[in-house]
């Protein structure tokens, strides 16, 4: 198989199998990573946005988990084909991923040196003495100071940021093709968290390499992503370019994901005086509502909303939205 | 106006313990002398990145963490100076919503029982009143009466937070602290807390005391903010004043820092260098020198005095003290 796309994800289906039943987190996603590019996955917790990271990388916990169905397209081969064995060359290497909270993602009985050194020795074949100065550079390179002391240093002795960029010099060590961002810095301070977003997007311009950012922080995203994709209960409700989605929202669920984030600076200025709120809570995945999961928030709901699920309408160049109110009569 | 409750140089420093014979070795500096009030109905933040003390200040305003140094008074009375049974009585009035909707509310209790708790403790509301009131708790914070048999885990996060927040209304409180009261919630849903909250604060009568990290909420929700760093106020203003003059270079470092959900606004993103210091070795000088971009030679032997730069608008850098000549 083929794709014109550094990555391409096509109907991907992800369920969990519990005692409760089956959560169906990723209910046919599609969308697609060019190089270089970064993309913004958005959405609020359980609509499968890192559930959808987890696929891709294939280290999702299997079982409960699996992948139900679609296809995952990365240099002309299906990654929900490959076995492990084959995975293994792929992660890490050419596609890493980075996650939210550092302290839990590195190993603390290792030295920072160690875990880096080990990216370089699996995938580039270097010795254990190179691998070592091969990592201090790259610590040198995600601005922590002192790299050569740092690299024989635990993660205990590191502070959360500087955990993170620990963190990103591991994921970039092997120039990966693509990097998954999971809530990079949802974890971190506002000043820390705006030094490793600076330090992110530079060394994306140094190595080319694709992002894939997951949050919930619409800030972050609006500050980092040139394309967006917005997720609900499992599926993608609405894609475009930054500024299209923040200027021409279209789906009801976004508007009211916009207006019901207070905007810095906006109540000063006198800009916005009050909040609106989207009524209800995010459906649960056991029990995910039949036609559109969005209806039963949502102020312009439809009779045809209940009865039948709406496809994603393109409506503009690179902007798609899964809604009746866009989908025209005779599409109907 | 009238001042409500106010902290006078308060200071909380906890000892570091060690060896066998737990001997103290050192202090975090959590809290190191911070004044401030709360008025009768206004809305007061406190913002400032992890430990910067803005929850221990809070803890200690509740008396649930002891302060080492400084005043507490409510109401002019001394807070210290209170007997036990004194002080009970005024924790009525005063009352605290919690972060994590999930750890505060007790699992094995129905939403009724969890309540009803506060009333129990201070003996009000009993017998037939109870039923009444709990059902009208319930109501206000927008769940139903029905709702108040089921158990916690029945909620989603949101609904969560409302039960805390019912808890806290429970005995008729004047002042309400909330620390950190959206940030573990989602996006959608944090709006619907923000929302009960201005109006629980105009229906009751309330003065609120929200701790917060996140800019965007504390602007929405306050009338007067406060900027902590490393124990120490750095600044006090209006949230107009704040926001739109930041005078203290480590506000506008953390205002530019803040991510804005608007691809088109202009940013002119200052970036701070290094971690925030702790607070069990604080800088010496202004406690911001280590990472100020506008830094001169006093700064790291002298701590900037508030000055007064306009109608309750207050800054403690030395850039705006008559000494530097600025």
């Amino acid at each position: 198989m083929k794709s014109e796309h550094l990555l391409e994800v096509l109907d991907l289906k992800t369920s969990f199998y519990t005692f409760e039943g089956v959560a169906r987190a990723v209910n046919g996603v599609s969308y697609y990573l060019d190089k270089g590019e970064t993309l913004g996955i958005v959405g609020e917790s359980g609509c499968g946005k890192s559930v959808t990271a987890s696929s891709v990388m294939r280290i999702l916990p299997e079982p409960p988990g699996k992948i139900e169905g679609g296809t995952i397209l990365f240099d002309n081969q299906d990654l929900t084909k490959l076995s492990q064995k084959q995975m293994r060359r792929i992660r890490g290497g050419r596609i890493a991923m980075i996650f939210q909270e550092p302290m839990t993602s590195l190993n603390p009985v290792f030295t920072i040196g160690n875990q880096i050194s080990e990216m370089f020795i699996l995938h580039k074949g270097m010795s254990r003495r190179e691998a070592m100065e091969a990592s201090a550079d790259m610590l040198d390179r995600v601005q922590i100071p002192a790299p050569k002391a740092r690299v024989h240093e635990y993660p205990h002795q590191l502070s959360g940021g500087m955990r993170q960029r620990a963190m990103i010099a591991m994921a970039l060590a092997c120039e990966p093709e693509i990097l998954i961002a999971d809530e990079p810095t949802t974890a971190l301070d506002v000043t820390v968290q705006a030094q490793i977003l600076d330090i992110m997007l530079k060394l994306k311009e140094d190595t080319g390499t694709a992002i894939q950012m997951i949050t919930h922080d619409l800030g972050v995203i609006a500050e980092t992503s040139n394309r967006i994709v917005v997720m609900y209960a499992g599926k993608v409700v609405e894609e475009a370019g930054t500024v299209e989605l923040f200027t021409k929202t279209l789906h009801p669920y976004t508007r009211g994901l916009l207006a019901s984030i207070p905007l810095l600076g906006s109540r000063s200025a006198g800009t916005q005086q009050s909040l609106s709120e989207i009524k209800g809570t995010v459906p649960s995945l056991f029990e995910i509502p039949s036609g559109c999961a969005f209806r039963q928030r949502c102020k312009h709901a439809m009779k045809i909303c209940a009865e039948r699920e709406p496809e994603l309408e393109q409506v503009g160049s690179g902007h798609a939205v899964r809604c009746w109110l866009h989908i025209p009569q005779e599409k109907r | 106006m009238s001042t409500l409750l106010q902290a006078e140089n308060l200071e909380v420093h906890f000892p570091i313990k060690k060896g066998v014979f737990s001997r103290t070795v050192g202090y975090v500096y959590a809290v190191d002398g911070v004044d401030f009030h709360l008025n009768k109905g206004e809305t007061l933040g406190i913002v400032g990145e992890s430990g910067c003390g803005k929850t221990t200040a809070g803890m200690a305003v509740m008396g649930l963490t002891p302060a080492t140094g400084g005043r507490i008074m409510f109401a002019d009375r001394d807070l210290a100076a209170m007997r036990r049974y004194e002080l009970k009585k005024l924790r009525s009035s005063m009352q605290l919503i919690f972060q994590d909707p999930y750890s505060s509310l007790n699992p094995r209790m129905t939403v009724n029982q969890i309540i009803a708790d506060p009333m129990d403790v201070h003996g009000v509301y009993l017998g037939r009143e109870r039923k009444d009131r709990l059902a009208f708790l319930l109501e206000t914070v927008g769940l139903t009466p029905e709702q108040g048999r089921r158990y916690p885990h029945e909620f989603s996060g949101g609904q969560r937070q409302r039960i805390g927040i019912a808890r806290a209304l429970a005995l008729d409180p004047s002042i309400i602290i909330g620390d950190e009261p959206v940030s573990a919630l989602d996006v959608s849903i944090q709006a619907q807390i923000i929302n009960l909250l201005l109006r629980l604060k105009r229906e009751f009568d309330l003065s609120l005391m929200v701790i917060s990290h996140d800019l965007a909420v504390v602007e929405y929700l306050c009338d007067r903010i406060i900027v902590m760093y490393v124990g120490k106020i750095i600044e006090e203003a209006k949230y107009a004043d704040l926001y739109k003059t930041p005078l203290h270079p480590y506000t506008q470092a953390l205002l530019s820092a803040a991510p804005v959900s608007d691809p088109l606004r202009e940013k002119n993103r200052i970036l701070l260098h290094g971690d925030v210091p702790s607070p069990i070795n604080p800088p010496t000088g202004c406690r911001f020198h280590t990472r100020c971009p506008k830094r001169m030679d006093i700064c790291d032997k002298v701590e900037p005095e508030f000055t007064e730069m306009g109608e309750g608008h207050r800054v403690a850098c030395h850039l705006y003290t008559a000494e530097s000549g600025v």
